[in-house]
Formats: structure tokens, C-alpha cells, sequence
């Protein structure tokens, strides 16, 4: 792709941008949200057309006007969002669009399950195509996407951000099989923000900064600091802040937690006032669902709570609010926001008799609340009028904050806090949750993000299938002691959950 | 409020060609112009009338349309709320107080039901209602015997007939002429649904658009998951809304019992469900919930009664009648569809 632009109404996208990959290379592409990685690679999968520039394919200027040119030069796209249908059968998502024609016109459907059976084993994917795709794990439906694309004979596969819903082992899986498939002699253009895989598996990084090339690196010039000082044209060192007080023990007090998930299991464990609990653990260990328990959202699970001296029963989402315990959850704009109300309802929903009087709601007090938070978490909103939907994830997910700043927290859980959101707005972020600290509330984080666990965090607990397996001082805060512990192993460092 | 705005706009100018049209055929034969029929008292008063009635419990489909869900039950709720206001007042006797305690209760526990049913066993609105619609026009039939149902022959409750179709603030002046005393109207008077109409709707407009009730309403329509993520219960938010919508619907059914004198229990109130989601979507209200107004509400009712009326008036083949409204909606929805692709487009470009 060569000197591309693409200008929408009031912005630049792409100010004479330039990518190449090579035949069988692993490009990787990186950026801050916004930077314009997703629109120059939908320019290449045919969804947008270029203003300026030109896409070559074997040195050959091309034109891509739709996703089927793109399917016809090779290109396919594999989106972060997964494009399958969850009730048809694997071999029916493989040749979705293109059935062959058996007898009477009716879909052949012997040959597409022979047709589709190499596919799956050249991926190593013990599945049979008879699978019905909501029996799959989100890996697998991944797999029989890019089984899809190898079907369509795709020699470049665009994966934006694909390991942002796997386990580690799911992972190291998929990243394999990038290997694997560039061994193949299959081009793969890589967008992620976890700069780990990024580091691990490609061939050469190219990274976008506000529309334009940021630059260039070559295999052995890759590492997490370059790359992050060139998205960011600064450099980003630390986010760790030190705590600025001594953290009051044993605050809260969760005991026998069980989730819904794991009716069988039992979870208990301390936290300090001033403190910023971490919680590690592979997808699928309970985190969430612990979270959910804990603030009344999970309809099986139950937890007792003390808080200080004081014991606390939750039965519902409101009891735990009443007491100050909010959860910010891991998907923002399902289960954090409503994104078609504006940004002073969405503060104000969870404390909206604040700001009654004789049960109607006065919109100036609801609005000056609304402004203050905006103002405080410099939300970055002409107005507080403005839908939640029509900010940047960074910003949606500073509402939700705020909804809950606004008060007072006792005790915040923040679920996966910095998910999908850029470089810059991440440190902001830790560093509200620091001061948030400071100002003597629990805050229990749970990350799938190492980096993020590992310098947010002034404790980390540890969780393997519904059971908290080690609790890590900060000083034995290591990537390799997190995950022994995520893999259900024990290790001499951990320290108990909690203390009788 | 913009949309609002331009319902209304609609209104007027449906109004206006009514009149037009009926003085263009006046002019047309030659004969006096006078004036259109359409702005005859009779016609305003009865229009008016109507309107009441029907705005009523479309304000209560509304509501439950702005949580996402859907009410079908309504005509049926009507025969069966009028059906048993008959038996209680002719047969039983029983004191018109207590009478309307009853036939409010009714539809409102119904709709308790329906509440029930929706939000705890998680059936869907649309079934949930649709059994609520057969169920409901059965029962009225098999409790009346399938016989017409009137309030010939009783009395006691003047109160119900005057809420049907009285009139507020009507007022006559004693005139002398020739010697004799004759009544002179000097003004109709409003029709009493349409007070209540009122009433109701500015009650509902500060419910729906100024409590906490009214936003969490729209807050669970749009976004159920995040509503209860924030405290909101949202299955009592849910299922009130259909509760409501009995209350309003029986309020409704009352009048239309005593505007109509009788009850046949196989045809009254039927496709009344349908006035009420027609008259919401017309409104602004969306099918996927979170979205509407009262103002949008009653207006699209007006429009939608005001139709029928031209169709009256000009001369339309009355077994037009659903067509005309079908087009009319569907003409409504589709013009606030592309009006509002166009702003959202300007929005881009203004960013």
C-alpha cells in the first residue's frame, strides 16, 4: 500500500501512509486507538476506498472497490468482532455465501463438510465440521474463521487485535499458528495492542501515529520500548505510582464467595483500605464472575462481606450500591453503559434520588453533578448533552467512572479497566485509581493484561478455576510467579488470601 | 421536541386539506360556501371524544413500548373490562364505586400478570400479550354468553355515562324568544375523555420525563444489562410498565363501554391494540425500546383518529379505513427514518 490517504468528513484518517508485506512475513501493526490501523487495513479488505494512493498486490496496482475484490486478490480480514453465525455448523460457515450446488439446487452438503474437514486439520483443530458454532470456544470459532479464509485460497490475512478474547494457552495457540501459516508462505498483517505477542511473533513492526507512519522496526529492533515510544512519540517508562500512605489491613473482608460458575467453590480474601488489589488469572478463572458475586449482579452467587466492622448482606445489585461497592464491568458498552443516553444520565443513573425533589428529577443539580465529574476526569465531551456513544472508548469508560466517583466509593472493583483503550488514556486512568486509592477506597482490578497487573497492582491474587491459588506481595510480583499460580500450581512465595 | 414539532405540523395540514378539499367541492358544485363539516361542532366534539378514549391507553402502550416490550392485549382487555362492567352494575348491583375500583383492578392485575410472566419466567412480550389477546376476547364471550351486554334498565351511575361522553363546561343561556324560554348553547363544552386525556398525559408526562421511574424506563429499554449493572430493578421497572398499561387500558374501557351504550363481546375493542401501537410508533416511540414521548404519543393518536375522520368525510370508501392508516404510518415511520439518517449525517460532517 502505497502513499494512502483517506480523509472523513472533519478528520484525516490517513495522511499518505505506507505498508508492505512480504510474501510469508508476519507485519505487525501498531498504534493508539485512533491512529488508523483499522481504517487503512479496511481500506486494503475493500470496506473503504482510498482518497489518494494505491494498493499493489505482486507489484501490480489493484483496485479494491468491495470485500469480494478483496477475497479475489487473496486479502482476507479476520475482525475483532467474530464474523460467524453461532447457529449454523462450522462447514456452513465456511462456505457461507458460496454453497456449492448439489441436486435441485439444494446445498451440496456432502462436499462442503470433505471440503472443509483439510481445512480444520491443517489447523490442528480436533473439531468436526458437524459442530455447531455455539459449542465452540471463542478460539476455536476463531480457527474456523481463518479456516474460512484458507478455504478462500487468502495468501494476506489481516487479524485485528484476535488474541483479545483468548486464554494465554489459546494464545500461544493462535500465535503458533501464525508461525505456522507464514511458514506456509501466507502473508499476515498483525494489529494488536499486546505488545508481548507482538514481540513474539513478527517479523517486522510497522506502527501508525496519528494517520501517519511513525516508523519502522526490523526483527532485531523490536522491542516494548521502542515500539511504545514510537506510538506515542514520548517515552512511557513506568505506570506504577507508589501508594502514598500505608494501606489499613484487612478493610474488606470477603468470605466463602461462590459464583454461579463454580457452585462448589469457595473464595475468600483481604483487602486493605488504600489498596489496589490486583487479580490475575487466565481467562475463565472466575474473575468476573467472582466480581459479580461480590456486588450482588450474580443471581447464584452469594459472598459475606465486612466492611471495617461492619457486616454486610447483598442481596441485589442495590444493596452492594447502598453500601458503596460498585462494580465497573469488563464490557463497557454492554453491561457499563447505556450508549444511547448522553453523558449526564449515564453519571447520574445508579444516584438519581440525589437529585430529586418530591420525586422529579431536577435537571440542574443532575447536570452541575455531571459537569463536575467531566471536569474532574477530564472527559474530553463538548457537553455533558452529548450520547455516550459518540465518545472514545478511553472516555466511555472515564463515564463510567465516574458514575460511580460521583458517590462516593467504599470499594471499587474494576473489571479488565483499560481494555481497548489507548496508551495515553490508560495512564490516566491508573493514575485515578491511584488517587482514588489514596483516598482510602478498596479497589480490587482484575486484568487479563500482565504489564497492567503487574505495575498497577500493589498486591496480586491469583486465580485458577473459581479458587484464589496464591496471594503475591508486591515485591514477588513477577510475570513467572503469576503464572505458576494461574496454572493452579503452588509456589513458596504466595501468602494466604486472608488472615482468620 | 423537534419531532414533536413536526407531528404536529402534520396534524394541522392534514386538517387544513380536510377543510380545503371539502370547500374546493363546495365551490366546485356552485353551491354557498359554508362551513366544512370538519369544523362543525358535532364532528370536533365527537373527534375530540375519540381521541380521549384512545390517547388513554395508548399512552400505556407506549410505555411498555419504551422498555422494549410490546402490549396486544389491549381490545380484549377492553370487551372483558366492559363485558364485566355491565354484569357488576345490571346484574350484581353492586355500588358504581365500587364498580370502578374493580374494572381498574382487573386489567391492572392482568397486567401484573403479563409483568410476571415476561420479566421472572422470561417469556417473550410479544407471546406473553398475544395468548393475553386470545385469552381475554374468550373469557368476554363465555362470561356475557356471547350475547351483547347493555346498561338499559339500570341506574345509579350517571357518573360513567358523563365520563364517556359528557361534556366539561357546558354552557347554555335562556332566551326569550316570542314569549317562550328556549336554551341557547353558547358553548358546547369539552368532552370529558379528552379532559381526562389531558389529565393524564400531563400526570404521564412528568412520570415518563421528569421521575426517576420515567428514566429508568428508558434506561431499561435501551440497554437492560447496563441498567441493572447500575441498581436498577429492572424487573420491576419491566413489569410495572405493563401493569400500568392495564390501569390505563380499564381507565379507557370504561368510557368505551358507556360511549359505545353496549358490549357484544365478539367485536368491541377489537384492533384496538394495534390504534394503540400504531398511534406510539407514529409518535416516536421505537420498537426497540428506549425512545418516545407523551406529547408524541397523544399527537399520533390525534393524527390517526383525525384520518378516519377525513376518510369519513370525504367520502372514501370506508373499507379503505386500514389502509389508509396502514400507508399513513408506514409513510410517517419511513419520513422519520430518512430525516433522521440526514442529521446524523450532517452530525459527521460537522465533527
Amino acid at each position: 500500500m502505497r502513499g494512502i490517504c483517506k480523509r472523513f468528513p472533519g478528520v484525516v484518517a490517513l495522511d499518505r501512509v505506507t505498508v508492505e508485506v512480504g510474501k510469508g512475513e508476519v507485519l505487525a501493526l501498531c498504534g493508539e486507538n485512533g491512529a488508523g490501523k483499522s481504517t487503512l487495513m479496511k481500506i486494503l479488505g475493500g470496506v473503504y476506498q482510498p482518497d489518494e494512493g494505491e494498493v499493489l498486490v505482486d507489484g501490480q496496482p489493484v483496485k479494491i472497490n468491495n470485500v469480494n475484490d478483496a477475497m479475489k486478490y487473496g486479502i482476507a480480514f479476520i475482525h475483532q468482532e467474530l464474523n460467524i453465525l453461532d447457529n449454523l455448523d462450522v462447514a456452513a460457515n465456511v462456505f457461507l455465501g458460496r454453497e456449492p450446488r448439489g441436486a435441485l439446487g439444494l446445498i451440496d452438503r456432502k462436499k462442503i463438510h470433505a471440503d472443509t474437514q483439510p481445512f480444520l486439520e491443517r489447523l490442528g483443530l480436533n473439531i468436526s465440521s458437524r459442530t455447531r458454532l455455539d459449542r465452540l470456544s471463542i478460539a476455536q470459532q476463531q480457527m474456523v474463521e481463518i479456516a474460512k479464509a484458507l478455504s478462500l485460497r487468502a495468501r494476506i490475512i489481516i487479524m485485528d487485535e484476535p488474541t483479545s478474547s483468548l486464554t494465554l494457552t489459546e494464545t500461544d495457540r493462535l500465535l503458533e499458528l501464525v508461525c505456522e501459516l507464514s511458514e506456509q508462505g501466507v502473508s499476515i498483517i498483525y494489529i494488536s495492542h499486546r505488545l508481548g505477542e507482538v514481540e513474539h511473533c513478527s517479523d517486522r513492526v510497522a506502527v501508525l501515529r496519528d494517520g501517519k507512519n511513525a516508523g519502522q522496526l526490523s526483527q532485531d529492533e523490536i522491542s516494548h520500548d521502542r515500539i511504545v515510544s514510537l506510538m506515542v512519540g514520548r517515552e512511557i517508562k513506568n505506570f506504577y505510582v507508589e501508594p502514598k500512605s500505608g494501606r489499613e489491613q484487612g478493610y474488606l473482608k470477603v468470605r466463602n464467595a461462590c459464583t454461579g460458575r463454580y457452585p462448589n467453590k469457595r473464595v475468600s480474601f483481604d483487602a486493605g483500605k488504600g489498596e489496589i488489589l490486583g487479580f490475575a488469572g487466565l481467562v475463565g478463572a472466575g474473575r468476573s464472575e467472582l466480581a459479580k458475586a461480590i456486588v450482588g449482579l450474580d443471581p447464584r452467587g452469594e459472598a459475606e462481606l465486612t466492611l471495617g466492622a461492619e457486616k454486610i448482606s447483598i442481596h441485589s445489585a442495590r444493596d452492594a450500591i447502598n453500601h458503596g461497592i460498585y462494580l465497573v464491568p469488563e464490557d463497557r458498552r454492554a453491561e457499563g453503559l447505556i450508549t444511547e443516553m448522553n453523558v449526564c444520565q449515564n453519571i447520574t443513573l445508579p444516584s438519581l434520588k440525589e437529585y430529586t425533589r418530591f420525586g422529579l428529577i431536577q435537571t440542574g443539580r443532575e447536570r452541575e453533578t455531571a459537569q463536575a465529574q467531566v471536569e474532574a476526569l477530564k472527559i474530553k465531551t463538548p457537553n455533558t448533552d452529548v450520547l455516550a456513544m459518540n465518545l472514545s472508548g478511553g472516555n466511555q469508560q472515564k463515564i463510567v467512572l465516574g458514575k460511580w466517583l460521583a458517590m462516593q466509593p467504599q470499594v471499587m472493583i474494576l473489571d479488565e479497566p483499560t481494555r481497548g483503550i489507548d496508551v495515553g488514556a490508560k495512564a490516566e486512568i491508573y493514575r485515578l485509581m491511584r488517587a482514588l486509592a489514596d483516598r482510602g477506597t478498596v479497589i480490587l482490578m482484575i486484568s487479563s493484561d500482565m504489564e497492567e497487573v503487574l505495575n498497577v497492582s500493589d498486591r496480586i491474587a491469583v486465580m485458577h478455576e473459581g479458587e484464589i491459588t496464591g496471594m503475591l506481595e508486591r515485591a514477588d510480583c513477577a510475570e513467572q510467579n503469576i503464572m505458576q499460580l494461574a496454572v493452579g500450581r503452588k509456589i513458596n512465595a504466595a501468602k494466604p488470601a486472608f488472615a482468620e | 421536541m423537534k419531532k414533536e414539532l413536526g407531528l404536529f405540523t402534520l396534524l394541522i395540514v392534514l386538517c387544513l386539506t380536510v377543510c380545503g378539499v371539502e370547500i374546493g367541492r363546495q365551490l366546485h358544485a356552485g353551491v354557498a360556501v359554508t362551513l366544512p363539516r370538519f369544523l362543525s361542532a358535532e364532528n370536533l366534539l365527537n373527534t375530540a371524544n375519540l381521541v380521549g378514549m384512545f390517547g388513554i391507553f395508548s399512552i400505556g402502550t407506549g410505555m411498555v413500548i419504551i422498555t422494549g416490550g410490546i402490549d396486544l392485549s389491549v381490545g380484549s382487555m377492553c370487551a372483558l373490562a366492559g363485558v364485566l362492567l355491565s354484569i357488576t352494575l345490571k346484574d350484581w348491583h353492586w355500588a358504581w364505586p365500587v364498580v370502578a375500583v374493580f374494572i381498574l383492578l382487573v386489567p391492572a392485575v392482568l397486567g401484573c400478570a403479563h409483568g410476571f410472566l415476561i420479566t421472572r419466567m422470561r417469556m417473550q412480550p410479544f407471546i406473553v400479550t398475544l395468548c393475553g389477546l386470545l385469552i381475554y376476547r374468550g373469557m368476554a364471550r363465555f362470561i356475557a354468553g356471547d350475547s351483547t351486554k347493555g346498561f338499559v334498565g339500570a341506574s345509579g351511575f350517571d357518573i360513567f355515562s358523563f365520563l364517556a361522553s359528557g361534556r366539561l363546561f357546558h354552557m347554555t343561556r335562556n332566551e326569550i324568544v316570542d314569549g317562550a324560554v328556549s336554551k341557547h348553547v353558547v358553548f358546547e363544552g369539552i368532552p370529558m375523555p379528552f379532559v381526562t386525556l389531558v389529565v393524564v398525559a400531563v400526570i404521564m408526562w412528568f412520570v415518563l420525563h421528569r421521575s426517576i421511574y420515567g428514566r429508568y424506563l428508558f434506561a431499561v429499554g435501551r440497554n437492560e444489562e447496563a441498567a441493572r449493572f447500575s441498581g436498577i430493578n429492572t424487573k420491576l421497572v419491566i413489569g410495572s410498565s405493563y401493569m400500568l398499561a392495564g390501569f390505563l387500558t380499564g381507565t379507557s374501557a370504561i368510557m368505551f363501554a358507556f360511549y359505545a351504550t353496549s358490549v357484544s363481546p365478539s367485536t368491541h375493542g377489537t384492533f384496538y391494540e394495534l390504534y394503540g401501537i400504531a398511534a406510539a410508533v407514529l409518535g416516536g416511540c421505537s420498537l426497540r425500546g428506549g425512545e418516545g414521548s407523551i406529547v408524541g404519543i397523544v399527537i399520533g393518536t390525534a393524527l390517526l383518529l383525525i384520518l378516519q375522520n377525513l376518510v369519513n368525510l370525504l367520502g372514501i370508501d370506508s373499507s379503505l379505513n386500514f389502509a389508509v392508516m396502514g400507508a399513513v404510518v408506514l409513510v410517517g415511520v419511513l419520513a422519520d427514518q430518512m430525516f433522521r439518517n440526514r442529521s446524523k449525517k450532517k452530525l459527521r460532517q460537522a465533527a
